[in-house]
């Protein structure tokens, strides 16, 4: 059965109420536990780049995508495409939170023979829909996915959340010139707009700004929205489900290591290793928040 | 010999439109080139099932990856160069890694593509598509074998490369042919020597050996159109008979049809074997028998290979 929460109850009463979102928050906030803990334990992951995703991740995976937990390859699915690849284990502990992949097989991330592969593969995975980290491909490959659900005639909807630093790939404009070409409006992109990359600020780059002009430019829908707000969030994803003849993007300005104080804002934290110092003092920022969430739960 | 010829290029664009008929789930995605390899045909017959995205090789394969992976069965048509270098990590990670049902035509392979020089020829494709793990390769020797590799095409599982030229060229084979992947087939037997041909120069191969038995020495030709997976069997079985072999193809002798079968060799059956092919060199834009001659394709130089081959045989 395909399903899930709001977007199966369309038209004036898709809003979601005030519980749903603090249990979304709640979510969210768990995720980030568990992912540092599983960072913590097994000694690796991007915590900044997926530490900026979560909310975008939760908020599609709980509210958005309509997916049959029994059975990843469902035909008439959502698919989902995480195109910037190294955000793998966020999407994993997603998937824990989901009750998609148990979350004990989280202690076998990047393990040889492992499902949970470094960057997220299809291959091993079956609820991986491609496999990424050779930036800039997804959103082709979801355009394929969006032109040939319509050409089934069917109402599946394809999903892209591209890294900031991704759209550097002139890919990603070929495939943004043609999704607007093809008014590929079941097509969403989300770019997860945490201002840094790689090991470095992006003022050392080529300039991507105007950012939203750009994507305007080549024809898309563009929402702006704050990345770590759920109800923004959900609100953008219903707005882009009400958009006809043009692809939506939502530009997420995210916060890169978001939860912990020490890895925001900071490059080093692309990667990282999470001292029982540093475990700590995140788990001290994190479990009051989760505290406050509880009534939520 | 005196060849009838076809165009390579116009045996594409009919064979499409003919698998088009067969099966509705066949799309072509272009990126440009349609007047060039011949789409136009399967655009006018099924304009619904032409997708073009422009001049833009990592989003046609992006895009016919999608499609695949929603049940279609895209042919992404473009040049040789353009598929193989330009879009190379997107047909690696999303077509062959991916095991996607994406059929990659590289039209305008080899040297012959109507006098346009370097940038519209492409001599090493092979050797990228056929190191790739999960890819099919497959060369074409003419119309006919065009449109039975086409044909083949529509149902095959996994990732699928095939070359095909451009220009007016020697028929080859009749109406009976049939496309078996994997196996090469034997045009001629001969004792001497096996001239073993992937693609377009096969009627260089036959009148080389005709060339050859004017002077008493049997030379047996085979045309393996599948360059990966190479027919092993029939190498082995080449080199353990005959004990000379040499390898004929329209790209460079280095990493292609020609190292394919060396591989066989060195590992099964080692023989002497001699290289037709373009010598690790780039071409330039002139007449075809120009080219041919210039690069030591034809038969003369095929009968010369031969002939090395054999004087370094044991016993």
């Amino acid at each position: 059965m395909l399903s899930n929460a709001l977007t199966d109850r369309e038209g004036a009463r898709w809003a979601p109420t005030d519980a749903e979102i603090g249990r979304f928050r709640y979510l969210a906030e768990s995720t980030r536990k568990l992912f540092l803990d599983t960072v913590f334990r097994y000694g690796r992951g991007h915590c900044g780049p997926c530490l900026s995703e979560i909310e975008i991740l939760i908020s599609l995976y709980f509210a958005e995508l309509r997916i049959d937990e029994r059975d990843p390859k469902s035909p008439d699915r959502d698919r989902f495409i995480l195109s910037k690849g190294h955000g793998a284990l966020g999407l994993y502990c997603v998937f824990a939170q989901r009750g998609l992949i148990e979350t004990k097989e989280l202690a076998t991330f990047e393990a040889l023979g492992a499902r949970l592969q470094g960057h997220v593969d299809s291959i091993h995975l079956p609820w991986v829909e491609l496999t990424t980290g050779s930036l800039g491909q997804g959103l082709s490959v979801a355009l394929g996915m969006a032109i040939g659900a319509r050409r089934l005639g069917k109402d599946i909807r394809a999903y892209c959340v591209l890294g900031d630093g991704e759209t550097q790939e002139g890919n990603v404009w070929e495939a943004a010139m043609a999704a607007a070409k093809f008014k590929a409006d079941n097509l969403l992109a989300i770019v997860d707009w945490n201002g840094l990359q790689g090991g470095i600020t992006m003022e050392v780059m080529p300039s991507l700004e105007p950012f939203a002009a750009k994507w305007q430019a080549f024809g898309w829908h563009v929402i702006d929205i704050p990345g770590h707000d759920i109800g923004a969030l959900l609100a953008a994803y219903h707005e882009a489900r009400m958009v006809r003849g043009k692809p939506t993007v939502i530009i997420a300005r995210t916060v890169k290591g978001k939860g912990v104080s020490y890895m925001e804002n900071q490059v080093e934290w692309h990667g990282g290793t999470v001292t029982p110092a540093l475990y700590d003092q995140a788990m001290s920022e994190i479990e009051p928040r989760l505290a406050q969430l509880e009534s939520y739960r | 010999m005196n060849w009838q010829k076809a165009s390579l290029r116009d045996a594409l664009g009919r064979s499409l439109v003919a698998i088009g008929e067969r099966d509705d789930k066949v799309l072509v995605v272009n990126a440009d080139l349609r007047n060039s390899v011949k789409t136009t045909y399967f655009m006018e017959r099924f304009p619904d099932r032409t997708i073009e995205v422009g001049i833009a090789e990592q989003n046609m394969i992006g895009v016919a990856a999608g499609l695949a992976m929603m049940g279609f069965i895209p042919f992404a048509v473009t040049f040789a160069r353009f598929a193989s270098k330009r879009a190379a990590d997107q047909i690696s990670m999303s077509v062959d890694y991916c095991r996607t049902n994406v059929r990659i035509i590289g039209a305008y392979a080899g040297i012959f593509t109507g006098m346009q020089g370097v940038s519209q020829q492409m001599i090493d494709d092979t050797a990228a598509m056929r190191a790739m793990p999960n890819m099919t390769v497959i060369d074409t020797a003419d119309a006919r074998e065009i449109a039975a590799v086409i044909d083949y095409a529509v149902g095959h599982e996994g990732p699928l490369y095939i070359r095909v030229g451009r220009d007016d060229w020697p028929v080859v084979f009749d109406g009976a042919y049939v496309f078996r992947l994997g196996k090469g087939h034997w045009l001629r037997q001969g004792h001497d020597v096996a001239l073993i041909s992937s693609g377009v120069l096969l009627p260089y191969a036959l009148e080389a050996a005709e060339v050859l038995r004017g002077e008493g020495i049997e030379a047996g030709v085979v045309n393996m159109p599948t360059v990966k997976p190479i027919d092993a069997d029939l190498i082995a079985d080449a080199a353990n008979r005959i004990g000379a072999i040499v390898a004929i193809e329209n790209h460079n002798v280095q990493a292609g049809f020609g190292s394919a079968i060396a591989e066989v060799v060195v590992a099964r059956a080692p023989c002497p074997m001699e290289f037709i092919g373009i010598q690790n060199e780039y071409s330039q834009s002139a007449p075809n028998d120009d080219l041919a001659e210039h690069h030591r394709l034809t038969p003369p130089h095929i009968a010369a290979a031969a002939r090395r081959a054999i004087a370094r045989k044991r016993g």
